[in-house]
């Protein structure tokens, strides 16, 4: 077969369903040999939103996402994509097409050095040489993309390659003598973990997406529920516990409750669990749950100790770890003491909710946090998938959103990509095409790939879009109300275009809601309608998300946080209006 | 502190930049850089001196280490490896004063690779004390031009 057959053959063999992307010259070959293949093409209106798309679909499954290509711009478009997917280690092989091996460096038409352009946002990725090289490759690039931490694969493929006759024999098993991730954590580390665990008065864990990724999550429950240790989420890891889960405290960091930074401020044993410790969450490092004694389990050894230096590191797939100390726990019959910490926690989350009705009374125009909520109440029970975009919408979707199952709130985490979610949830509706898949949109985000309907429609996927349109770039706008005084550059729009005219142009369902009476009549509409439905929600520019803990500041420094103790208030407001963004503090580290 | 840094590495295309692009990336320069194939030919040897605090050092490895085209990372700093260097000089010395600099040369137990009319050429190995050492000694009969191949190290055999 030719190589372009053996490339459509390796994903059959890797048991791909969907493959997401683009065509072009140079990828005439591998388009022609996926015309016989049982793998279905979902053509994207823009190589970006492909990756996403793939990207959505490898976050709600677990396999990998897979994206196809051409050369030069087709291959550059696809960065922003590759990085998201690094960044939140989410699994994915992407092929690029490249002009033939004979003008690679003459600068020929549509040529990109694309593997040099991804080297910082791979996971690996590899440049074919020859064809008889290619089973192999894609073998090593599947079991590289979805073993360890998981995180891309680029293969570029030139054309003249594609055009090559091989034999094609799909390697059984892969054998990288460079790459062998450790899987199981270290017995003597598990021990001592869970002594630290068996003695500790005010335990706490903090769980990131390492342990949605890693399906962890009745691990954790295993191990909160005997120890009964308090969880708090970082923004991956939202789903890595049942919302409604008693030991819950839920969102963590910048807009995290105050309860649940306090809880890091307080605890005497903090149990990271596959998290890299954003400075998003940790606020300033230097009061980084100061009182506590750490752990650390992560698979990858490199996030261990880079931030917060850690009292028992263990590296390991967090699972196994987590089942490991369990047993130890058990053997060292440890008995439960947080009573008392428990007690505490509940007092703090009665005296700061995230929400309360008497302080925003005289809010005019729809209340985002209700619209959130709203949503959530009404997906309760239901098979459901929610992805958000980025921005002050997102946050309130951490803040609000109740999820129960794993996988089933998907967002750009750590590269924030505007433009993600919208497209991702595309791909997380094929993957499960049964489940209810709303992406909450703002209208900054949606227009980074509003041409996306059109592939919505065209793939038969059945997508909600929550817009939550303030015609500003809420989250920088909220900032410069913070930090800038008002000064509002480049973050309001003049000229939206009419959303739900706009989807209708696309063959959509739409609606607006502007009356705060209709919100949830509208959602029900919404949710209830077959297909393809954006709900166009009007709220107000000025509407902040809190708490927030000012960049480069302290948990203890958020501001906006309700305080009951002291009447229906948020704390810390005035005081917070003239510090600077930037600014760098006593210890030196930069603002932002 | 100075580091020796001896990383094995598949003897495969890109993987040089991808090695030096992640030092880079994390804001780390490197001192000096000798790449090349090992015994194995599969295998290639990159020998980098960087200057790191010894946690910031211990992330470079770690990150390094991830990378799929990573065999090992050894730190060579300490005193059981043999560290050399190649370095050649050209020394733009009058031709009265030639024997002086063959003398020194001796000395450092360096050779003379190249005379012309108006220059020698010097080849000297060692540590890079030694070499410095050579070099000063060299400056003074007009120092033209110096070249050198960086770091590269071994561990020393068992005793």
């Amino acid at each position: 077969m030719t190589g372009a057959q053996a490339v459509i053959a390796s994903l059959q063999a890797a048991g791909v369903e969907y493959v997401f992307g683009y065509p072009g010259g140079q990828a005439v070959k591998l388009f022609d040999a996926l015309f016989e293949s049982d793998i279905t093409f979902i053509l994207s209106r823009h190589e970006q939103a492909a990756v996403h798309e793939a990207d959505g679909y490898a976050r709600v499954t677990g396999k990998p996402g897979v994206v196809l290509v051409t050369s030069g711009p087709g291959a550059t478009n696809t960065v922003t994509g590759i990085a998201t997917a690094y960044m939140d280690s989410v699994p994915l092989v992407v092929i690029t097409a490249q002009v033939p091996t004979t003008v690679i460096g003459t600068d020929s038409f549509q040529e990109a050095d694309i593997f040099g352009v991804t080297l910082p946002v791979v996971k690996h990725s590899y440049l074919l040489r020859e064809a008889r090289e290619l089973p192999e490759t894609f073998a090593e690039a599947f079991h590289v993309a979805s073993t360890g931490r998981p995180g891309p694969v680029l293969i570029d493929v030139p054309s003249d390659v594609a055009g090559q006759e091989l034999e094609f024999t799909w390697p059984e098993t892969v054998n990288i003598p460079s790459y062998k991730p450790t899987v199981k954590g270290n017995a003597k580390q598990v021990r001592k973990a869970a002594a630290l665990i068996g003695e500790a008065r005010k335990p706490l864990v903090i769980a990131g997406g390492g342990v949605v990724s890693a399906n962890a999550s009745e691990a954790l429950a295993a191990l909160v529920d005997t120890m009964q240790i308090p969880v708090v989420c970082t923004l991956m890891g939202k789903t890595a516990l049942p919302s409604a889960h008693p030991l819950n405290l839920g969102h963590v960091g910048m807009h995290g409750s105050k309860y649940a930074n306090e809880a890091i401020a307080q605890c005497d044993l903090l149990i990271c669990v596959g998290t890299h410790l954003s400075d998003r969450v940790t606020g300033r490092i230097a009061h980084f749950a100061e009182r506590a004694r750490v752990i650390h389990i992560d698979i990858d050894p490199a996030e261990i100790g880079k931030v917060l230096p850690a009292d028992v590191p263990i590296v390991g797939d967090v699972a196994g770890v987590l089942a490991d100390i369990v047993e130890a726990l058990s053997a060292q019959k440890a008995q439960p003491q947080s009573k008392d910490w428990l007690a505490e926690l509940a007092e703090w989350k009665e005296r700061w909710p995230f929400y309360s009705t008497a302080v925003e009374e005289g809010r005019t125009g729809i209340i985002p946090e209700d619209v959130v909520m709203e949503l959530s109440r009404q997906l309760a029970g239901t098979r459901s998938i929610v992805t958000t975009e980025v921005g002050q919408h997102q946050m309130w979707a951490a803040q609000f959103m109740e999820r129960e199952t794993p996988r089933s709130f998907i967002t750009s985490g750590g590269l924030g990509t505007m433009g993600f979610g919208f497209p991702a949830a595309l791909g997380a509706s094929l993957a499960n095409p049964d489940d209810q898949v709303v992406c909450i949109a703002g209208d900054g985000s949606l227009q980074m790939n509003i041409q996306e309907m059109a592939t919505a429609l065209e793939a038969g996927a059945n997508v909600k879009v929550l817009l939550m349109n303030n015609s500003a770039l809420g989250m920088v706008h909220q900032w410069q109300t913070l930090f800038n005084n008002k000064r509002f550059m480049a973050t309001e729009f003049s000229a939206n275009p009419d959303f739900v005219a706009l989807a209708a142009a696309y063959g959509w369902q739409a609606a607006r809601v502007e009356d705060p009476s209709s919100v949830a009549a509208a959602i029900e509409t919404m949710l209830a309608a077959e297909g393809c439905y954006l709900l166009d929600v009007v709220i107000p520019r000025d509407a902040n998300v809190y708490p927030m803990v000012p960049p480069g500041g302290a948990t203890a420094d958020a501001v906006g946080a309700i305080d009951l103790a002291v009447g229906a208030v948020r704390l810390g407001l005035e005081r917070h209006e003239v510090r600077q963004v930037g600014e760098v503090n006593e210890e030196g580290e930069g603002g932002l | 502190m100075r580091h020796v840094m001896s990383v094995l590495v598949q003897n495969k295309p890109g993987v040089l930049s991808r090695v030096t692009g992640l030092v880079s990336r994390r804001g780390f320069n490197i001192d000096s850089l000798s790449v090349a194939p090992t015994e194995d030919p599969t295998k290639s040897r990159i020998t980098a001196v960087v200057e790191a605090e010894d946690v910031a050092y211990e992330q470079i490895t770690k990150q390094l280490n991830k990378l799929v085209c990573v065999h090992k990372i050894t730190d060579l700093t300490e005193d059981e490896a043999i560290e050399r260097e190649l370095v050649l000089f050209r020394v733009a010395v009058e031709p009265e004063r030639r024997s002086e600099v063959i003398e020194i040369a001796n000395v450092f137990r360096a050779k003379i690779v190249d005379v012309g009319h108006k220059s020698l050429t010097i080849e000297a190995t060692g540590t890079q004390s030694k070499l410095a050492g050579l070099e000063e000694l060299l400056k003074p009969y007009n120092l033209a031009e110096i070249t050198r191949t960086g770091v590269t190290a071994i561990t020393r055999s068992a005793k």
